[in-house]
């Protein structure tokens, strides 16, 4: 028997960045107990991270925005692959959920009259990112977090999650060990929300902390529950590349967004010379058009650096491999000139861009106000994850909900900047508010004491084996091979590798050792994580083979164009009776009619 | 490339002491890619905090070389590599194991303060104004990443241990963005003066030093509250005035 302490609550909440957060929040309101379980520091988690702000129409600063103008970029940006239920929700329900935040005490920039104000942003039709400088994220997870310490909730710092617990179908419960001493601890609880995050550490280049091991997306798995979309992930276009040591580090969109161009070795604004049909309507014919559009004037399309991650990422990719990059391996990403356009230039970049200003000086030695810098593409977040409800973030397992990053669906084959800080508000609430609502209605299951022994002894295997590998080196070997063969560009020889070579780093990973004790020890910790890594991988890559087409997120050299047999269904993995992972495709429902209108509208 | 050595406080406890590590570092690397680096190369076991590894988090705060900073945000190109790279964890909070100190004081502090709560709103529609000019000032304060540096090298609870009467620089900071904050209508300067401390602060700003956000914690957080505190308790009109200002 292992020994293990036993807490229980109504609702669990797994992960503490703004999703789990806000739903612990919610959760909370409704008068059930909340635990709230953060693999580190509460406040540390990747949230912290975005930039760029929150996308809401409000219509502070182009008063034709609105939901519907929302609704429709985000379908263009998702590339027509998103569940529409959570696109319309989404736009509808986020203004509220940014009110809602300065009513808890943040403090956004303002527009000149006193109200929220808001940015341009790749994709999105007006202004609409409500922000902080580049600090967005900072504000508001520090934001839900001095709210959330005074609602009542019970949050346990530097705590891992390695299985769930079930009582048939359904989730009662959560097994996991604390960071500092490395003891055991079962969760009982009536439903369980993950708010994981992401899988960016499964690569080399990323923007991503390690928290980022695709631990939601495969404790679901595990659990029985869909993952959906997995072969969408989205590579940032603009992450560092030098020095080496920062090399994925996140340069905001934001840079874009207040006038920053992308220019190639022969100084040429490369962006100028591609762009898609979908937007051919929406980008300016020239660089002044472009500055137009970024000074607000209402007549003017935005400046190609402002299309979707996806293709700016691929341009990007495509600029180098021709040898017209920079001498780091990337491109020139330039903001110091718009001391062309106005006076105070450096003032006002320090301003709007004080964090980009503070990391490219400290870390690169570079001076953005007056010199360019160096960016590339960077893996940055995934669009699949486990596949919910639209209206109650409720996974096929009864119980299990998902909301934010871990969860599939609102960003379809591709996501728009500040759609996932609005993602985690909107839909960190409603899964908070029927996890609550399903504790409520559902008594505690029964905890079976044999899958804690399993949970347990798979825990504590890499302790038997103190001569194996170290787990540090197939992580790595992991990374180098995703980036390589499942990266920004694809093929089906390289994907067809990249699954034999998953299973030898299944076999070594299963060898690895660690040496030392339980207690705050990395190297176990990193044993844990590649069992996740591996599975949320080998989801990637199946579903990227399956998808014999090039849709947002997902290019493939040897199927270049997007096709009509592809269009309309979503790729879904689950685990099979005999463990091996079974993949499906789901179509998706058809558009309600008016929706159908919004879109047409909205051309 | 050169070979440096870091000489890393290992271990828990009384075992704990100073362990030797070689590795390869390059150009633009910094403290904290060499401390990975021996965890993946030399030592699995050694343990940092981490999450950002761009200075926005403020997970990775230690000593380098004796100077309380991000290791995250110190290049190895700044520091002297002839002589080995000392790292050490916060002192000012109970060790845990190697590089990671416990900051869960920290936390408990903040909770005792009293929260946000904002004005009736402005609109019919349930929002409020404000200029940006109004919110400049707070917005500086907001800037915090809460790495505890101040705290760490504050000599109110470095040296003096008073973890139960002082609240340190952070939640100096942490009150003046709430008693500052254009909405906010909470009175928080007698809990000021009487739980967080304020007076023991003397002003020696070695807070603002290390702050890696820069916010100039002394002069624009803790002397403006110094100041609320002596215009509410000690500035004599105003005693005068609360004598026979009926209560309630």
């Amino acid at each position: 028997m292992s020994d293990y302490q036993t807490h229980e609550h109504d609702v669990l909440v797994i992960g503490a960045g703004g999703a789990g957060l806000r739903a612990a929040i919610e959760a909370s309101a409704s008068g059930v107990s909340v635990g709230l379980v953060c693999k580190s520091l509460l406040g540390k988690a990747h949230t912290v991270m975005a930039e760029g702000g929150m996308a809401a129409a409000m219509g502070n600063v182009d008063d034709r925005d609105n939901w519907k103008v929302h609704f429709a970029d985000t379908l263009r940006g998702g590339q027509y692959l998103n569940n529409w239920v959570m696109a319309e929700i989404h736009a509808k329900e986020a203004p509220e959920r940014v009110r809602e935040l300065e009513k808890w005490g943040a403090l956004f920039d303002r527009t000149k009259d006193g109200r929220i104000l808001q940015r341009n942003f790749g994709g999105h039709r007006y202004p609409r990112l409500a922000h902080v400088g580049d600090r967005t994220g900072l504000e508001m997870i520090r934001t839900l977090q001095d709210y959330g310490i005074h609602q009542g909730i019970t949050v346990y710092m530097e705590h891992t999650t390695t299985a769930l617990l079930k009582d048939g179908e359904r989730v009662v419960g959560a097994f996991g060990y604390d960071r500092e001493r490395g003891r055991f601890r079962v969760f009982k609880s009536k439903s369980i929300v993950l708010a994981t995050g992401g899988i960016g550490r499964a690569y080399k280049i990323t923007s991503n902390s390690w928290e980022y091991t695709g631990d939601g997306q495969a404790l679901a798995y595990y659990a029985g529950a869909d993952l959906m979309d997995m072969e969408f992930i989205q590579f940032h276009p603009t992450g560092m590349v030098w020095p080496p040591s920062v090399r994925g580090i996140l340069v905001t969109e934001g840079v874009r967004g207040e006038g920053g161009r992308l220019l190639n070795s022969k100084g040429e604004r490369f962006m100028f010379n591609d762009i898609p049909d979908l937007y051919k309507n929406q980008v300016a014919k020239d660089a002044e058009e472009g500055w137009r559009y970024v000074e607000g004037d209402k007549n003017a399309n935005r400046p190609p650096e402002l299309l979707t991650r996806d293709h700016v990422a691929r341009c990007i990719n495509r600029e180098v491999k021709a040898g017209r990059g920079s001498p780091h391996g990337g491109v020139f990403l330039d903001i110091s000139w718009i001391k062309e356009k106005v006076s105070n230039a450096p003032e006002r970049i320090k301003k709007k861009l004080p964090s980009m200003y503070h990391q490219f000086k400290e870390l690169a030695g570079v001076d953005i106000t007056t010199e360019p810098m160096e960016v590339g593409p960077t893996t940055h977040y995934v669009m699949g994850g486990v596949r919910v409800d639209g209206i109650t973030q409720m996974s096929n397992v009864p119980g299990l909900f998902a909301a934010g990053e871990v969860a599939a669906g609102l960003h379809g084959a591709n996501r728009l900047g500040g759609n996932s800080l609005s993602d985690l508000l909107v839909f960190g609430k409603r899964a908070g508010e029927h996890a609550a609502e399903f504790a409520k209605k559902h008594g505690a299951g029964k905890i079976d004491e044999a899958q804690i022994e399993t949970a347990a002894k798979k825990a504590l295997s890499p302790f038997d084996r103190p001569t194996g590998e170290n787990p540090y080196a197939v992580q790595h070997a992991l990374q180098e091979m995703m980036q390589d063969k499942v990266g920004i560009v694809r093929t089906e020889a390289d994907m067809a590798s990249a699954l034999d070579g998953l299973a030898v780093l299944k076999k070594r990973a299963a060898g690895v050792g660690i040496d030392g004790n339980r207690e705050y020890n990395p190297g176990w910790h990193t044993a844990l994580d590649l069992d996740n890594l591996l599975i949320a991988s080998e989801a990637a890559t199946r579903s990227a083979l399956d998808r014999q087409e090039s849709r947002g997120g997902h290019f493939r050299e040897d199927h270049q164009e997007k096709k009509k047999e592809f269009s309309n269904h979503n790729t879904v993995i689950r685990r099979g009776p005999d463990g091996a992972m079974q993949l499906r495709r789901e179509a998706i429902p058809a558009l309600r009619d008016d929706l159908k209108q919004v879109i047409e509208e909205n051309k | 490339m050169t070979n440096a050595m870091f000489r890393v406080w290992k271990g828990q406890g009384e075992q704990a002491s100073f362990k030797d590590y070689h590795t390869d570092v390059t150009g633009g690397m910094v403290v904290l890619d060499a401390i990975h680096q021996i965890q993946a190369e030399t030592e699995p076991t050694l343990a940092c905090r981490w999450n950002c590894k761009a200075g926005k988090c403020g997970s990775c705060s230690a000593e380098i070389n004796g100077k309380p900073r991000l290791m995250c945000m110190t290049r190895l190109d700044t520091l002297d590599l002839s002589m080995p790279v000392i790292v050490e964890p916060m002192k000012s909070f109970p060790h845990i194991k190697d590089l990671v100190a416990d900051v869960s004081w920290n936390y408990e502090v903040k909770k005792r303060i009293k929260p946000f709560r904002p004005r009736k709103p402005d609109a019919p529609d349930g929002t409020w104004r404000m200029q940006q000019s109004d919110v400049d000032r707070v917005q500086e304060f907001r800037k915090c990443i809460e790495c505890f540096l101040c705290q760490n090298v504050c000599h109110v609870l470095r040296d003096h241990h008073k973890h139960d009467e002082f609240a340190g620089p952070r939640h100096f900071v942490y009150t003046a963005a709430l008693e500052m904050h254009p909405l906010d209508t909470e009175d928080r300067t007698a809990y000021l003066k009487d739980e967080e401390g304020l007076g023991y602060c003397n002003i020696t700003k070695c807070c603002t030093k290390v702050c890696p956000e820069h916010i100039t914690i002394t002069d624009n957080a803790i002397i403006p509250l110094k100041e609320r505190v002596v215009d509410e308790f000690y500035d004599p009109l105003t005693r005068l005035f609360r004598i026979f200002k009926p209560k309630g």
